[in-house]
């Protein structure tokens, strides 16, 4: 078969990602080669995937956590795990997933919020999560004792191989459905202001991330 | 952990697998095919405090919140009312609010715990960059300076005290040996006869194991009547005949 011969830049980034252990961002995968244009790396992302998964290999280019990472195939796990070459991460408890589920979805979101939803207490389970580095505290809520606000962090979305939050499942939907009614039943102005609060807390876990 | 202190109640495993009160209830409410809408709240609340009466008390508290709720919803509930009452509320009304909102938060779970499977199975690469650690500074001595310093280090550095430990084995075959020829002669004897006053601790324990273990071959029954009293020992009737 003929084959378009593999460019320079695509044998780069490709050297790259595999030296690399965690996801390598598209600006920064552009850092390798000073004259490389956005579009030539997309350009060489795609052919190094479409190289790996055409040519039949071990391994894929996947997107996720905010970067590209090679990962090896669904099929070889057993094998590898069983050759006790790599071991999976642990599992997450029931706890800790529920607890990840509503802060992914209501970021940021503080601890007695949490356990109004899940119906216990949750301090435990936080701290574990901030252990993890899953979570992070991303700012302070406003009123009585200003307590601790808490969002996911780029390791939340390489654990469940996600590229951004709106590829968290219904997302749309349930960012609405798991706001307590309460606070959708308030006049506009309300939603406005939360808004707003939303956002002075996003400057903050873009700080952290970059740290 | 707790599982042992808390008795062979079969509700404890149970409980262990309920996320809390909140998903205790659901899972009654499914058990139970009722209408998530239309909650009786009285045969509800009974089997929710049935399953949590054998909670360990630092694990109840979510749950026993929950059943003061529901308690209180189901006297809310029996308190008379006007048909034509518009003002009235269900009482229900936030407890179905809040089992809904849950019951999402479950579903959005199963997504999840899918995704982190199918991410867990795929491995990266496991090399991971080591912290940078500045260059170790040149020692720059001199090495008289450094002769000085050895000689400062060996000069308070005590001699290390040496003790000897001498073993001496046990010797259980010929305590043993003693007792049955002792009990041979007395039907009854005691500790006191075998053990006097500042014998070895190795001597000591040989007695033991050998009184031990012709009470376990059935030659010997022991008998000690008060703490600290002392050990009788008699000869055993049945391993006589035997």
């Amino acid at each position: 078969m003929w084959r378009l011969p593999v460019t320079p830049l695509a044998k780069l980034l490709e050297a790259a990602l595999f030296a690399s252990a965690r996801p390598i961002p598209t600006d920064e995968l552009a850092t390798l080669d000073a004259e490389a244009s956005p579009a030539g790396v997309r350009a060489a992302l795609d052919e190094i995937r479409e190289t790996l998964d055409n040519d039949g290999h071990g391994v894929a280019l996947v997107e996720l956590g905010e970067g590209w990472q090679l990962l090896t195939r669904p099929e070889y796990t057993e094998a590898i795990e069983r050759a006790q070459l790599a071991v999976r991460p642990a599992r997450l408890s029931g706890a800790s997933l529920e607890t990840l589920a509503i802060i992914a979805y209501r970021q940021p979101i503080g601890r007695s919020e949490i356990e109004e939803i899940r119906g216990v207490a949750v301090g435990s389970v936080l701290k574990a999560l901030v252990e993890r580095g899953l979570i992070d505290i991303v700012g302070r809520a406003e009123g009585l004792g200003r307590p601790l606000l808490y969002g996911t962090t780029p390791l939340f979305l390489e654990h469940f191989a996600l590229r951004h939050l709106g590829e968290l499942p219904r997302a749309d939907e349930l960012a609405v459905a798991l706001r307590p009614l309460i606070k959708a039943a308030e006049p506009d102005e309300d939603g406005v202001a939360d808004d707003a609060d939303g956002e002075s807390a996003a400057p903050v876990a873009a700080a952290d991330a970059t740290r | 952990m707790l599982s042992a202190e808390r008795g062979p109640s079969s509700f404890d495993v149970d409980l262990e697998a309920y996320q809390g009160p909140l998903d205790l209830l659901l899972s009654l409410i499914r058990d139970e095919k009722v209408d998530i809408y239309d909650i009786p709240v009285a045969r509800i609340a009974q089997q929710f405090l049935a399953r949590i009466r054998h909670l360990p008390l630092d694990e109840a508290a979510d749950y026993l919140e929950m059943a003061a709720r529901l308690l209180r919803i189901k006297a809310q509930l029996l308190q008379p009312r006007h048909e034509a009452d518009d003002l009235w509320e269900d009482p229900r009304a936030e407890l179905v609010r809040r089992l809904l909102e849950y019951q999402q938060v479950r579903e959005v779970v199963d997504h999840l715990d899918h995704m982190a499977e199918d991410r867990r199975g795929r491995f990266a690469r496991a090399w991971l960059p080591e912290a940078a650690t500045p260059p170790v500074a040149p020692l720059a001595m001199s090495l008289p300076e450094l002769m000085a310093a050895v000689d400062r280090v060996l000069r308070v550095t005590r001699l290390p005290t040496l003790h000897e430990v001498v073993s001496r084995s046990l010797d259980v075959p010929g305590a043993i040996e003693t007792v049955r020829g002792a009990l041979a002669l007395r039907a009854r004897l005691r500790w006191r006869d075998f053990v006097h006053d500042g014998a070895e601790p190795w001597q000591v324990l040989s007695v033991l194991l050998a009184l031990l273990e012709l009470a376990k071959l059935g030659e010997l029954r022991l008998a000690q009547l008060k703490p600290f009293a002392d050990v009788e020992i008699a000869r055993d009737a049945a391993g006589e005949a035997a």
